[in-house]
């Protein structure tokens, strides 16, 4: 943070950020009104003066486009102001989605790297599987997640294994391309010197391609755990369990209850920034300790 | 080992019989190499001369066995190639430094130890040796980026001889870096060459540089890449950077420019 009050952008982020609000309240605004103005028809409310009803409009129980304040309030009242175990508890809620991303996203790495291992090991791996990961990608998780869910559900197992197993599915690509690119990036010159020491294969992986790959894999992290993210809220979705920020949007979208499904959002919003950070953090650690420049 | 005559000196490190190598490229063929004959012999400092692909860089890497020929025989301490480099009998000098950026300098000298399995104590004096021998200690946990080009060059020779390979192999190990930074190794390469008595094969493109170094100049030519003379220096093993003045030098360095202007046609 005092980072970037020094080096100048925080003016500029909370300057966008305001903007941002303003341009929020003015939409919630135009969309809200025509909405409130049937509901004094309907109820034959008249002499309304136009500050009651922009009050109104902002503080409606099913608005169009909730105004920020509803959302903050929303989210404030769920989370701090509910015990964590209870179903009203946005944290109980982005617990589910955050254990099933997590695991789904550890997964995902390990099956990424190892994949990219293979493929960089084995051309006939490399020509025959590499198509396949590219495919797998083309099919919309959409269509994946019901089956998923239902066939591992016919076989007994539910709640946080299907989900972990479909952020899985999402995470591993970005892992597996950016992993064999990496595992691919070391020079000729420094696969010639490892050949003059007569090294194995092995202590050319551990030794060059393992650690010029790295910074490949951060990258490909960042994707994946967004999309680790994404497939725990996807998997949410056709479960027809009660849990999970997916589950939240779910219901809120039943019941017409956008304040809650925004308030999800942004929780959805949250967890994701601070995946992202996290993984940003450890890149950091590691690019230090293998002596980047500053 | 193939013996010679004259006594414990002249054991031939590297031998090359009628050695050809031949890439075969989408364009057709190009001969890297045509029937060279070359003997190195132990504790010689052999330069390899010539413009740009005459083979020089390739021979090197076929006595690397980092490139396989396509005709004739080479032998390096008496076995092939291949032998040599399991054995690992010789040490490798790139053009680049090619250190790896995210060891330090003493990681850096410590991998060919590390994969040729010398014990802890064993590497940490192994490294302190060969990083006095190139002038670099107080830069032992410095990482490349944090040193200059030559000072990177210097670590990458500290690399190439701290397992003790009586052999070795530079390839334009100078060839990127500025004049006097050149100079300056150059005399240092000598009295490490004198200090640690080892046979060097050391390819370059400059004339000065070739004469100042070398017991002996191999001058090739491109299109086939052959070998067109071998001059056996004159020049005293003590060389101060002065005797590049002298008339001995510059007969020397006269002769190379003959031999390299007569390998090469300027009409191509």
């Amino acid at each position: 943070m005092g980072k970037t009050w020094r080096d100048g952008s925080l003016i500029p982020i909370v300057i966008v950020l305001i903007g941002l609000i303003v341009v929020w309240y003015v939409a919630a605004i135009l969309m809200n009104w025509s909405g409130v103005s049937d509901f004094y028809q309907r109820t034959d409310v008249t002499g309304v003066t136009f500050g009651q009803q922009l009050n109104d409009v902002l503080n409606q129980d099913k608005p169009l486009l909730p105004a920020p304040h509803q959302i903050v309030a929303e989210f404030w009242k769920t989370t701090v102001e509910q015990a964590v175990t209870s179903k009203r508890s946005l944290v109980y809620h982005g617990w589910q989605t955050l254990s099933a991303t997590l695991l789904g996203f550890i997964m995902g790495t390990a099956f990424g790297i190892g994949l990219a291992v293979f493929i960089v090991h084995n051309q006939a791996m490399d020509r025959s599987l590499m198509p396949w990961i590219i495919a797998s990608q083309t099919v919309p998780i959409l269509a994946i997640a019901p089956m998923v869910i239902v066939v591992l559900n016919a076989v007994g197992i539910s709640g946080l294994i299907p989900k972990a197993l479909i952020s899985t599915y999402l995470s591993f690509f970005p892992v597996v391309v950016g992993m064999v690119k990496g595992f691919r990036s070391p020079e000729q010159i420094q696969l010639d010197l490892m050949r003059t020491y007569n090294a194995s294969r092995f202590e050319v992986f551990t030794k060059l391609r393992w650690p010029i790959a790295l910074p490949y894999l951060f990258t490909s992290m960042k994707v994946g755990v967004a999309a680790s993210l994404v497939g725990a809220i996807v998997g949410e979705l056709p479960a027809g369990t009660s849990n999970g920020i997916g589950a939240r949007l779910l219901a809120g979208s039943y019941y017409g209850q956008t304040v809650q499904i925004w308030s999800a959002l942004l929780a959805a919003a949250l967890l994701a920034g601070a995946l992202i950070a996290l993984v940003g953090i450890a890149e950091r650690v590691i690019n230090a300790r293998l002596g980047a420049r500053p | 080992m193939s013996l010679t005559t004259d006594g414990g000196k002249s054991v031939s490190v590297v031998e090359a019989k009628g050695l050809g190598l031949t890439f075969k490229t989408a364009d057709g063929d190009v001969i890297a190499l045509s029937d060279v004959n070359l003997d190195i012999r132990r504790g010689e400092f052999v330069s390899f001369i010539g413009p740009s692909g005459c083979g020089k860089t390739t021979f090197l890497r076929v006595i690397a066995d980092l490139e396989q020929p396509t005709s004739g025989t080479i032998t390096v301490n008496g076995t092939s190639p291949a032998d040599a480099r399991v054995n690992r009998s010789y040490g490798y000098v790139f053009q680049a430094p090619a250190l790896f950026p995210w060891r330090t300098i003493e990681k850096n000298v410590a991998l060919p130890l590390e994969i040729m399995g010398y014990g802890e104590a064993d590497r940490r004096e192994r490294i302190r040796k060969t990083l006095e021998l190139v002038n670099l200690e107080g830069f032992e946990k410095k990482f490349p980026w944090q040193l200059s080009g030559g000072m990177q060059q210097r670590a990458s020779i500290a690399r190439a001889l701290a397992f003790d390979a009586d052999l070795l192999l530079m390839d334009e190990p100078f060839g990127a870096l500025d004049e006097i930074v050149r100079d300056h190794l150059n005399s240092e390469l000598l009295k490490l060459w004198a200090a640690t008595q080892k046979t060097i094969a050391f390819v370059t493109h400059s004339i000065p540089e070739a004469v100042y170094l070398s017991t002996k100049i191999v001058v090739m030519s491109p299109r086939p890449g052959r070998v067109t003379d071998v001059i056996e220096s004159p020049l005293p093993a003590e060389r101060p950077l002065e005797i590049r003045e002298t008339p001995e030098f510059l007969a020397i360095a006269h002769r190379v420019r003959e031999g390299l202007r007569a390998g090469h046609s300027y009409e191509e």
